[in-house]
């Protein structure tokens, strides 16, 4: 039970983050939190990606002269590193509008808390 | 060439805010040139696809199953021209509307809307799971922003959008992270042949729900469809006018790509009730879409309801795996998209001369706007699913491919949930023909609404506005019509094969 | 229609279109009434002529067919002008010349507001009901009778009342689920046959049977059921007199309604055939449920004083018969089924015209106010009579021979006890019938003394309503006497019960 916990560590420690992420973004009444969630939701999955690229006694997926280029399990995997960076600009890019919305949200209705914006989108 | 028909909406996407800018006024041709070259080549590209073989393009030169492809292929094809087609036509009658709604929005919203043709394009045209993602995220980041322009209540409506359509981007993402740890490639076909050996794999089971349910969120499937009746109502009309005919439509077309052509069939229907839980999942959604829309008071609101039951018709075709159900529910996608289209439009249009669209207020809509309310009336048949209308045909076959399943319970779905239309449907015509006009309806749409110089006899809207709508109406008729010649030439070869 | 050869032509598909191209000119010249008119009238008299050049090919066995295109993979939309096609078509588009003569007249008379939208809805209703008619095959029939139910609703709620609106709703209601019932039996029916045409005797036996086939005819029946006005599924007819009385009098007397026997016709002769719906049990229950409407009917008509609705009622009923006719598979009843179908369209739209004409004069629309008034209207209530007689089954008029043969095939059916109900039900229409007549012509006007008669400012309608109902009851004396004078109708009906019963 023990070495299986420390041997995927990597996949429990994503399963949490991405449990908090959802809870952010379902539970918490303020928008910002819910953006934060989202963050912390998306930076779950990301890790994942990275943690299941990684192998054992292997360094990161640049070219080393020493290690050659043969052998293969000596690098990481780098597709889903790759997958990754897009996946962060898409992140980023989301946040970036979320934020500009929420800053609109801010203009016309003077409060980030759920409950008061839809209160006042009723008038 | 299918790189042809997405770089066609890339590249004037890309010089709009330069355009924006320095004359605002040119975004508009612009979009209107990006979305005719999409539509032409996507016909083009069918045209080609049906007479000779899908096509593959390989990005970079990259040969799959490493390098990321895209293929166009029937299936691909059809939703190609749907979607461009239609965005087309959207980008044509929005002119007014926005000048009318949101004037100091104008450029911004041609550059993003040929931005959202892009992802949805790409979507449809690509062959790797990854690449799927990209494109999907490109759409609704541009969905998202055109939403949020608008009206008081539309920001909160894009933000509710953003977290939804975020976390179902990203639990398809996580599918997709599942499927690559456990295949290696990325590929869709490649994936195809490797997934059969799989079958009893956990990682590929959660792969499966994830990215339902991922793709089910985007594609508004009960219940995931919460973000969108507010998105659509609150936006502005041109918006939803582009966005809610193809945006979910994609989404199943997504779903239909990944669960029938990707995951093996038999693992999908019998080793994993998947496509049964979709198919109940799309009744709930077909019965409950109805039943909302009844209530609703407001037009557009009323037809955001309605456009959650009409996309699970589609998964409900898709569910039941049955070649006749699945020509269905492509029908479907065409028909819908024709028909909300119009609904739309004329919701906008209504907006337009009268600044209101409370279903009270519709009263004398015939009168002053016969062009606009015929429309209205095909669409409404199409909806209902009168012949010989498209939507009629689409509902034809869903039933159809329901018997031959012995699926009783979703004939029943299918045939309460036409009547459920007809009830809300046919209070909107009697509003608009034969309601009598009250002395509040008719100030409401002399004083308010846009001033122009036209006579008061004839409220019609202007042409750029009309034609789209009456275009729209025709093609409802047209393709309803000559429905065995779209469902022979188009519909069999797209197809999955092993149906 | 086992000897019947066939030959393509494109008369059936021209039948229909002569009205559809009239919709967009009556539109188009809305302005100017009586061109309008003319335009409605031209149509009339073309589709009628067109219909009636059939006539003797099919006497002599020869079959126009024209197949228009695929309307489905495989499914084709297609015409065919059969015996009982064109039985159904003469009698709808004869009579249609008569309605729209007497609709002028009435819409005139009461002064009825958007005329141009009554004329060009009830020329597309007769296109559908054309096209019902030379249905070739039950895709082709279904995608009329939906048209055919759109476009009867702008004239059900042409008043724009409230209850003008409810009345349309109701109507929609039932007659769309009705058309719901009847697209699932279809699609069923396609799945388990394949792409075929009516044949006479049936298609379905030997292809489904026991409780898939009861099911089978149940949806068909609901989906027929709703537009022949079967009990329970009526309420609709009652509802839908908010309309102007030629509305009532051709599409809910006539064409709707009949329509709705029609299919039933097709559905038991042409689609699942004698033998098997004796396999499996259904067409004494059938026959029962028709009787027991039939009695009903009658004895609700003397509850309603409103005139109308007294039709309403006895329209629910005379369907009845048809349908009984229909489902005791014996070869008198079968032809005096359908031989029914002319003649209570032809009696009972002349009681319509009556009830109308009577509106429009007087603005009377109940049983009880109707008194003295066929001393000032004497052929209206004259007509009235005439068309009661044969409605209760009286010789010399044609309600009596339909009557005589449905007595006889329930006796060839074994089913004594449906001819005690025949005959009871006649004394009931009598019951409500008579006493208009006898009102009218014998009782005193209320409030208004012997003396002051004289001065009485009534008389007959315009003579655009009265000629037509004066036709109309003197043809139903002329079939009562020649039953097949001119149109041949009881030679058609015995012809299809034959080919029916035969190949079947």
């Amino acid at each position: 039970m023990l070495d299986s916990f420390l041997g995927h560590y990597a996949y429990y420690t994503t399963t949490a983050l991405m449990a908090v992420g959802m809870w952010g973004m379902l539970v918490k009444n303020n928008l910002v939190k819910k953006l934060i969630g989202m963050s912390i939701f998306q930076s779950a999955v990301i890790l994942f990606f990275v943690a299941g690229a990684s192998k054992h006694g292997a360094t990161v997926p640049i070219l080393e002269e020493t290690l050659g280029l043969e052998d293969a399990s000596l690098y990481a995997n780098p597709l889903p590193h790759t997958l990754m960076l897009t996946a962060i600009v898409v992140s980023v890019a989301t946040t970036g509008v979320a934020l500009a919305i929420l800053q609109a949200i801010y203009k016309r209705h003077g409060t980030l808390e759920e409950d008061e914006v839809m209160e006042r989108m009723q008038e | 060439m299918p790189i042809l028909i997405v770089l066609a909406v890339l590249l004037p996407a890309l010089i709009s805010p330069a355009f924006g800018f320095t004359r605002p006024g040119y975004t508009y041709p612009l979009a209107i040139l990006g979305a005719a070259g999409a539509a032409a080549l996507s016909l083009a590209g069918l045209w080609r696809v049906l007479s000779s073989g899908s096509i593959s393009y390989h990005l970079g030169g990259w040969p799959p199953p490493e390098g990321i492809e895209l293929v166009l292929d029937p299936l691909a094809g059809f939703m190609a021209v749907v979607v461009s087609s239609i965005g087309l036509i959207a980008i044509i009658y929005s002119r007014r509307s926005l000048l009318a709604e949101i004037p100091g929005k104008f450029s911004a919203f041609y550059g993003t809307s040929l931005l959202l043709l892009t992802g949805l394009l790409g979507i449809v045209l690509t062959g790797d799971l990854f690449n799927l993602y990209v494109f999907l995220e490109i759409a609704s980041l541009s969905a998202y922003a055109l939403i949020a322009i608008g009206s008081k209540q539309a920001p909160f409506s894009a933000f509710r959008y953003v977290i939804m359509g975020t976390l179902g981007g990203t639990f398809y993402l996580l599918g997709v992270g599942f499927l690559y740890f456990s295949t290696g490639t990325l590929n869709m076909a490649d994936m195809a042949n490797l997934l059969p050996a799989l079958v009893g794999s956990h990682a590929v089971l959660a792969a499966a729900v994830f990215m339902v349910v991922g793709l089910g969120l985007k594609m508004a499937l009960f219940p995931m469809h919460m973000w969108l009746p507010d998105a659509y109502t609150y936006a502005a009309s041109s918006v939803t006018g582009l966005i809610a005919p193809i945006m979910t439509k994609v989404g199943a077309y997504a779903m239909i790509r990944i669960l029938l052509t990707v995951f093996p069939l038999s693992y999908v229907l019998n080793d994993v009730p998947i496509l049964t839980a979709v198919a109940w999942l799309s009744a709930a959604g077909i019965i409950w879409g109805s039943v909302m829309a009844i209530a609703q008071k407001d037009l557009r609101r009323m037809l955001a309801y309605s456009s959650v039951s009409q996309v699970a018709y589609v998964g409900l075709g898709l569910a039941l795996a049955n070649p006749l159900a699945l020509i269905g529910g492509l029908l479907q996608i065409a028909s819908h998209a024709m028909t909300k289209a119009t609904l739309f439009f004329i919701a906008g249009a209504i907006r337009f001369r009268t600044g209101t669209v409370g279903i009270s207020t519709l009263a004398g809509t015939a009168r002053r706007m016969p062009w606009t309310s015929a429309a209205l009336v095909v669409a409404a048949l199409s909806m209902v699913g009168i012949p010989p209308t498209s939507g009629f045909f689409a509902k034809w076959y869903l039933v159809l491919g329901s018997i031959q399943t012995d699926n009783w319970a979703f004939v029943a779905v299918i045939v309460i949930s036409s009547l459920l239309n007809a009830v809300y449907f046919f209070r909107i015509l009697e509003q608009a023909y034969l309601a009598p006009e009250t002395k509040g309806a008719q100030a409401v749409s002399s004083t308010s609404g846009t001033q122009h110089s036209d006579s008061p006899r004839s409220q019609e809207i202007p042409p750029s506005m009309l034609w789209p709508i009456l275009f729209l109406a025709a093609l409802i008729l047209i393709v309803g019509i000559f429905n065995a010649l779209v469902v022979t030439e188009v519909l069999r070869p797209a197809l999955p094969v092993g149906l | 229609m086992g000897a019947m050869e066939t030959y393509t032509s494109l008369v059936p598909l021209l039948v229909i279109l002569v009205s559809l191209t009239a919709v967009p000119l009556i539109v188009a010249f809305g302005n100017r009434p009586n061109i309008r008119e003319a335009w409605t009238l031209g149509a009339a008299v073309v589709k009628f002529l067109l219909v009636f050049s059939l006539l003797p090919a099919v006497l002599d066995g020869r079959v126009a067919e024209i197949v228009l295109m695929d309307i489905s993979p495989n499914l084709q939309l297609a015409l065919r002008a059969d015996t009982l096609g064109l039985f159904f078509a003469l009698l709808a588009s004869g009579l249609w010349i008569l309605t729209s003569l007497y609709s002028i007249g009435y819409v005139r008379g009461a002064q009825e507001k958007k005329q141009t939208r009554y004329f060009a809805s009830f020329a597309l209703a007769l296109s559908a009901t054309m096209g019902i008619a030379f249905a070739a095959n039950l895709l082709t029939l279904v995608l009329f009778y939906e048209v055919l139910t759109l476009s009867t609703y702008p004239l059900v709620v042409h008043k724009e009342t409230p209850e003008a609106i409810a009345g349309g709703r109701k109507y929609l209601l039932y007659t769309l689920s009705g058309g719901l019932a009847l697209i699932v039996a279809v699609a069923w029916t396609h799945l388990i046959a394949g792409p075929v045409t009516f044949q006479a005797g049936g298609f379905l036996y030997g292809l489904v049977e026991g409780r898939d086939a009861v099911l089978l005819f149940m949806l068909f029946a609901i989906g027929a059921g709703v537009k022949s006005a079967i009990m329970p599924l009526h309420s609709w007819l009652p509802a839908a007199m908010v309309a102007p009385t030629p509305v009532s009098a051709l599409l809910h007397a006539v064409a709707v309604v009949t329509a709705g026997v029609f299919t039933f016709v097709r559905i038991i002769g042409f689609v699942f055939g004698p033998t098997l719906l004796q396999d499996i049990g259904v067409w004494n229950w059938l026959a029962g449920l028709a009787a027991l409407t039939f009695i009903l009917a009658s004895l609700l008509a003397f509850g309603h004083d409103n005139l109308k609705r007294r039709l309403a009622y006895s329209t629910i009923g005379h369907l009845s018969y048809i349908v009984m006719g229909t489902s005791l598979l014996t070869p008198a009843a079968m032809t005096g089924g359908i031989l029914h179908i002319a003649n209570h369209a032809v009696m009972k739209i002349t009681l319509f015209f009556c009830a109308g004409a009577i509106y429009v004069k007087t603005h009377k629309e109940n049983v009880s106010s109707l008194n003295g008034l066929g001393r000032r209207m004497p052929i209206t209530f004259a007509a009235f009579g005439v068309a009661a007689l044969g409605l209760a089954g009286i010789p010399p008029s044609s309600g009596f021979v339909s009557k005589w043969l449905l007595g006889i095939g329930s006796l060839q059916a074994g089913q004594g006890i449906l001819l005690a109900a025949l005959l009871i039900s006649g004394l009931l229409n009598a019951g409500y019938l008579f006493p208009v007549v006898y009102r009218g012509f014998f009782l005193r006007p209320d409030g208004i003394s012997a003396g002051e008669e004289a001065k009485w400012q009534v008389d007959e309608a315009s003579y655009m309503m009265v000629v037509p109902l004066a036709l109309t009851a003197l043809l139903s004396l002329f079939l009562g006497l020649f039953p097949n004078g001119v149109f041949h109708f009881y030679d058609m009906a015995k012809a299809v019960a034959a080919a029916v019963l035969g190949a079947g």
